[in-house]
């Protein structure tokens, strides 16, 4: 369970907004925000599109060791701990959430991610995307309260 | 899509890697954005500030980027709304059962050796990709 504070320090508040603004622009920039650039990649026996291999490829190269030096480390620069996820086991809800989340996807060729930074292409289809997932989350949240 | 080389996609990857990693090692968060999304639907769950003001910096990040970049945003669609009404249900609720999405456990996942993570990376992909078959065999 995270610490509730009140407010956050300014440092902190840099971090989010700089690392929000980068990962929108990267999504952008590796035209990951562009469903048709995904359904390319899930196009196996079609005309294939590699794309999101370069996108994962570039962002693992520098996520790997950041997340690798982490466990160096004691604690977060700016912040007490490393919230970690606290499930570890392999359970059906992971492979059953992951099929359902492939599905989705697969359909639309649109993830969390790029769904919100294509909301400024002001398309209706990417509003109901996204209210429809706001909805998805809430029901889930509904049925299976933690 | 004229002019789009993997270098972008490549160096597009690096600046979302960057963006994971100052999560991260500065704060100790996880950017997992179905997760941090998730957390402003049931705010009962903890803080919301820094979950608000990271969605509304991600999607500044698209706003910028025609100005920044000298192009439009790509985003191409085709079908209608139902399709991407029905597919963001699943993909909600889905991404709540399965702890994450492409971010959390594609990217922060992979990159901190979660077996989970390799596991629902391997899964959804799979899917999607026998999803995406399917639907163009039944609609040509």
């Amino acid at each position: 369970m995270e610490k509730q504070n009140s407010s956050l320090p300014f440092s902190n508040i840099l971090v989010i907004v700089a690392s929000g603004v980068l990962f929108g622009l990267g999504l952008s920039v590796s035209e990951m925000v562009n469903p048709v650039r995904v359904l390319g990649f899930l196009n196996v026996l079609g005309s294939w599109d590699p794309t999101l291999i370069f996108v994962m490829a570039g962002a693992l190269t520098v996520a790997v060791p950041g997340f690798q030096y982490a466990k160096l480390m004691h604690k977060p620069f700016l912040s007490i701990e490393f919230s970690m996820p606290g499930k570890k086991d392999l359970d059906k809800k992971l492979i059953l959430g992951a099929v359902l989340f492939g599905i989705g996807w697969g359909l639309a060729g649109i993830c969390p991610g790029p769904s919100l930074v294509a909301l400024n292409s002001l398309d209706v289809r990417v509003v109901a995307f996204v209210v429809a997932m706001l909805a998805g989350i809430f029901l889930h949240d509904r049925i299976f309260p933690d | 899509m004229t002019g789009f080389s993997f270098i972008n996609a490549f160096s597009g990857g690096i600046m979302i890697g960057i963006a994971t990693v100052l999560m991260f090692l500065c704060l100790g968060k996880i950017t997992g954005i179905s997760g941090i999304v998730g957390g402003l639907v049931k705010p009962a769950s903890g803080p919301v500030g820094w979950r608000l003001i990271f969605i509304l910096s991600l999607m500044v990040g698209g706003a910028v980027y025609p100005s920044l970049w000298g192009r439009d945003l790509p985003v191409e669609l085709n079908g209608s709304w139902v399709l991407y009404f029905v597919a963001g249900l699943i993909v909600g609720f889905g991404t709540r059962t399965g702890s994450g999405c492409t971010s959390g456990h594609g990217i922060c996942g992979l990159a901190r050796f979660s077996p989970r993570s390799m596991v629902a990376t391997v899964t959804f992909i799979l899917a999607a990709v026998v999803t995406h078959t399917l639907v163009n065999v039944f609609t040509g």
